[in-house]
């Protein structure tokens, strides 16, 4: 683990190996039920996803499929696209991403900061909309080069042997694993590889309930379930409103002193759920990201939650 | 009876109704008897012995998936939410 006393030939290598922490106020037994957050929002650019934007592009570029002058695309609405266009500016491609037009402000303006372009997509239709607009481009021009989280294995890929193995390397007992599902690369790669060390340990999602806003499909066929995503592979899938989200994001600010996002309020919230079923064990959150990207959002100080944050996907 | 929550592109079938109730022990019996209420519902709920690909149900907050799938218990006092899959990860 890089030091105040090593030095990094590149940024790109201090991706991964973040902390684990304990969370004992959060726990209602804190000596039989030991719930312990992994930081990702310690990586390089604040999130879980710089794991997965590396393991693609260097994956791409093994298979010789990503040469120079081809651009990178990718629907994303934040954490993946700042990742991605941090990798492929230390690697020098031009990256453009796919983005809901009501993503917060920030999250628009670090792209453009890390020089990536943006093209929106119609924030009702969601990250379904993303998805659709960024594959229709990447059909009708050969330069795009989509690594495209969804489908791309590396991005579970990344978790198998990073995020899972680093905790599995640290504890010597894994329960049960939270993670926010999103693309589900996280809980299938993470979660694979805490099944070798640990048979029985339960891999449980947190996942959003969206508000009616964002659910603008026009029928069930426009649904999207991400490729690696495998559901039979989940222990437990939790649906996560936002209201019990801030109070995980302010569970782990007033109590732990952790600053994080949106997503990992949820997954805090459906830790201390599931470590409340245990009467001893080992309770693993994966927080992918820190509160930073969401200042703007008016849920800190909003009364009715629920009311200011349905109108846009959290995560 | 126990409450479920229509997503936006089903309400269609339920005639603008965000909430409506149905009965059953199981969500097997619960999704039957909120087809027969709505038929309209019918084939997008279901395909074949199995919930549709692209609709997830939940008991409780819990996706029946992983749970006991159309088997898993229901009681009166349990909302049952119905969404469309989505993509998520930002």
């Amino acid at each position: 683990m890089a030091t105040s006393t090593t030095t990094s030939a590149s940024l790109l290598d201090l991706i991964g190996r973040t902390p684990l922490v304990e969370l004992p106020r959060l726990s209602h037994a804190p000596d039989r039920v030991r719930i312990f957050a992994k930081l990702e929002g310690q990586n390089p650019t604040g999130s879980i996803k710089d794991r997965v934007a590396l393991k693609m592009i260097e994956e791409a570029e093994a298979r010789g499929e990503l040469v120079p002058g081809r651009e990178l695309l990718e629907p994303t609405s934040g954490n993946t696209g700042i990742a991605l266009a941090l990798v492929a500016k230390l690697k020098g491609y031009r990256l453009t991403c796919v983005m809901p037009d009501n993503a917060t402000k920030e999250r628009t303006q670090v792209l453009r900061l890390y020089g990536a372009d943006v093209v929106f997509s119609p924030g009702e239709q969601g990250s379904n909309g993303a998805v659709r607009q960024a594959l229709a481009m990447a059909e009708r021009d050969p330069k795009w080069f989509m690594p495209f989280q969804y489908a791309n294995e590396a991005n579970p890929r990344a978790h198998y042997e990073g995020t899972g193995a680093e905790i599995a390397d640290a504890l010597d007992r894994v329960d049960v694993l939270v993670a926010g599902l999103g693309t589900g690369g996280t809980l299938m790669g993470a979660g694979a590889r805490l099944r070798e060390s640990f048979p029985d340990v339960v891999v449980a999602a947190a996942e959003p309930l969206p508000g009616d806003f964002v659910m603008g499909l026009r029928s069930l066929e426009d649904g999207y379930v991400p490729p690696i995503l495998d559901v039979a592979k989940l222990d437990r899938k939790v649906l996560v409103s936002n209201e019990d989200s801030v109070g995980g994001i302010r569970d782990l600010l007033e109590r732990e002193g952790i600053f994080a996002g949106v997503s990992a309020g949820a997954v805090v919230h459906v830790a201390r759920k599931l470590a409340g079923e245990l009467d001893e064990g080992v309770v693993v959150a994966v927080l992918a990201d820190a509160g930073w990207k969401y200042l703007s959002a008016d849920f800190w100080t909003a009364r009715d939650v629920e009311e200011s944050m349905e109108k846009t996907v959290w995560w | 009876m126990s409450v479920v929550r229509i997503p936006p592109a089903l309400r269609d079938a339920t005639g603008g109704e965000s909430r409506v109730v149905a009965d059953g022990a199981n969500v097997r019996e619960l999704l039957d008897d909120l087809m027969s209420r709505f038929p309209g519902l019918g084939p997008q709920l279901v395909a074949g012995d199995e919930i549709a690909p692209f609709v997830n149900v939940y008991v409780e907050g819990e996706d029946v998936r992983t749970l006991d799938g159309l088997e898993t218990p229901v009681r009166e006092s349990s909302t049952v939410i119905l969404l469309p899959a989505m993509a998520g990860g930002h």
